[in-house]
């Protein structure tokens, strides 16, 4: 479908224009070019008959039982996915609620106020690298027991959202950081000529030049924390509830673990459930994302 | 109701005094006074509550169709099944977090020192029986019973059999074809830590699915097909597939729901456990819940494709549940 976009364009006229100089032969050109299109063809084929299958295998299934029913193990046909949809959602605003903040905060404070030569400074900041590459389990096994045990919230809204804020911190961190150092230094040295104080200068101009790119950053780090089955699994493993959360000291379930709990089960329906949820997922995770690039698009700055 | 509130403690163990006196003081008439629990059943419908269960996910749907019916008839108590497994189902039950412990055995010494040490009281009780079925082609003229070396020998990792002539020299020279289920189901688990020693341990070289219907087809279609699932799905496909007897060492016995209960079917079948905490039952929601469970356990154990208990276990079930409320009026 790229083939168009890529066969063309201004590229052309540089390829004609290094052949011309002599810098290496067209069949080398063609032979890189190709290459390209082969490695992008297997990301983009591999998504492609994923989402075919996954559709396919959901069709049966994919109609508004999955969101309207609670889960049903005696009767398949009845049985839809909405306490795990409605789960998800909770434990995503809460997750939000708490990372965000505290993620910003600090990708505020070590970009403008921290001195980047003191050892303690460096010391954080290597953690938070090293922390975004912390497998999720580790977080489960942290959320069990020091959240879940330790302070005694048990297996809750709470809880989940609590663990899966630690999660994706440091990729919020992170993405905020390289936001606010995205904004230019000559703003900043403009608006403290004129007067303003350091903390008008964040909150007047460097936030809102960078709030878009927190702002995708920081959704494209909840979607990772959606998909999340293990640290939740581990943090309890309900995988049967026929109730909503009705608030963040509730028993939950999420979609994935909706999904695995669907996937073991030895009846074909449970299977086409299975596919349904994952579909659903993709939805909200699609929708997720779309409203990150929105954003991104719509409030952008250039200078 | 609200001021009904039961001490049951563990069936065969000692009431510590103070549960005693508890039992004594806050004894209600509602539950106390039935003999039966159809008596209650009306006053069941104003429960509400949480019930956590928590364990063995081969138990899970067992419980999770407990949890559904009972919920069908007490729409406002919140029952929750998780799957940590037996012995993650144990460690959350022993710290106090669950009410209930779904176990596909019964419960360890570690376990129990565990429960021990937090004050943890319980009881066991088996809802149903879990028995596999080896199958093949009702084309298969030769094969009728297979010692668990021979199963271990064909299913266990890096096994190179593919000929029926290798499993036993006196069977024909036919192709092994091999059916099974995915790795994440309880069936996988429980077939591989019998036959082959260790859960999880198995040949990966098979045709695995994770829908049984699958494999009944794949057997059913093939001359050298075996294959391997819960009982019940023998049962309700038995026109087409042909059950293997297995001998354990006692000579060959073949799985029916009579050789699965008395458990002279080995190694593939097994009691299933719930283990209800004794304070838990202070709330009346678990106590209705377990309640419901017991009475009901042969329809629950039909709906999520287990054997149902023999008149005897279940008389066994019955008379624990009886005891529990005789310690309940006392």
């Amino acid at each position: 479908m790229d083939n168009h976009a890529l066969g063309k364009g201004p590229d052309a006229d540089i390829l004609e224009a290094r052949r011309l100089k002599g810098d290496g032969s067209p069949w080398r050109e063609r032979f890189f070019q190709l290459s390209l299109w082969a490695s992008l063809a297997v990301g983009v084929v591999f998504l492609g008959s994923l989402l075919t299958y996954v559709v396919v295998e959901a069709w049966p299934r994919l109609d508004l039982r999955i969101v309207t029913n609670f889960p049903d193990i005696i009767d398949p046909s009845q049985a839809g996915a909405q306490s795990a949809i409605m789960g998800t959602i909770w434990v995503i605003a809460f997750t939000a609620l708490y990372c965000l903040p505290v993620g910003f905060l600090t990708a505020i404070y070590l970009e403008e106020y921290a001195e980047p030569d003191r050892w303690w400074n460096r010391a954080v900041e290597i953690n938070i690298q090293n922390l975004a590459a912390v497998p999720s389990i580790v977080y489960g096994i942290l959320g069990l027991g020091i959240i879940s045990r330790g302070l005694g919230f048990g297996q809750t809204v709470l809880t989940a959202s609590l663990t899966l804020s630690l999660l994706v911190l440091p990729t919020v961190i992170i993405a905020a950081r390289e936001a606010i150092r995205a904004v230019p230094q000559s703003i900043r040295e403009a608006s403290l000529a004129l007067g303003a104080t350091q903390w008008q200068t964040i909150w007047r101009q460097v936030l809102p030049a960078a709030v878009p790119g927190m702002a995708t950053g920081s959704i494209l780090a909840l979607s990772r924390a959606i998909g999340e089955a293990a640290p939740l699994l581990l943090l309890g493993g309900l995988t049967f509830i026929t109730f909503n959360p009705t608030g963040p000291d509730s028993p939950f379930t999420v979609l994935p673990i909706q999904i695995f709990n669907w996937i073991s089960q030895s009846r074909a329906e449970f299977v086409s459930l299975a596919a349904a949820a994952i579909v659903i997922l993709l939805v909200i995770l699609l929708a997720m994302n779309s409203l990150a690039i929105w954003l991104r698009n719509r409030y952008s700055h250039r200078w | 109701m609200g001021s009904h509130v039961n001490i049951h403690a563990s069936l065969r163990r000692p009431l510590s005094p103070v549960a005693l006196t508890a039992a004594a003081l806050l004894t209600a008439s509602a539950c106390g006074g039935s003999a039966t629990g159809a008596g209650e059943d009306g006053v069941e419908g104003d429960l509400s509550g949480t019930v956590r269960v928590d364990g063995s996910s081969t138990v899970a749907p067992l419980s999770t169709a407990a949890a559904q019916l009972f919920q069908g008839e007490n729409p406002k108590v919140r029952v929750t099944v998780g799957t940590s497994g037996t012995g993650g189902g144990f460690e959350k039950f022993c710290a106090g977090e669950t009410d209930i412990a779904d176990a596909s055995r019964p419960i360890e010494d570690d376990e129990k020192a565990a429960c021990a040490k937090k004050g943890i009281r319980y009881e066991e009780l088996q809802v149903a029986n879990d028995g596999l079925s080896v199958v093949v082609s009702k084309d298969n003229d030769f094969a009728e019973c297979l010692t668990v070396a021979q199963l271990k020998k064909i299913w266990e990792p890096g096994s190179k059999v593919d000929n029926w002539n290798q499993v036993d020299p006196s069977f024909p020279d036919e192709k092994l074809e091999l059916f099974g289920p995915g790795t994440d189901s309880g069936t996988f688990d429980f077939f591989t830590e019998v036959v082959n020693g260790d859960e999880g341990a198995s040949r990966t070289d098979y045709s695995p699915s994770e829908d049984d219907n699958v494999t009944v087809q794949g057997v059913a279609g093939s001359k050298g097909g075996m294959g391997y699932f819960g009982l019940s799905y023998y049962e309700e496909n038995k026109g087409e597939l042909k059950v293997l007897k297995i001998d354990s060492g006692d000579g060959c016995v073949e799985p029916t729901a009579k050789t699965v209960q008395d458990g002279s079917y080995k190694p593939l079948s097994r009691p299933l456990f719930i283990y209800p905490k004794a304070s838990s039952l202070d709330k009346p929601e678990v106590e209705a819940f377990v309640e419901y469970y017991v009475e009901n356990s042969g329809d629950i154990a039909e709906k999520a494709l287990f054997v149902p208990l023999n008149q005897q276990q279940q008389a066994e079930l019955d008379k624990d549940l009886e005891k529990l409320r005789e310690q309940h009026r006392s």
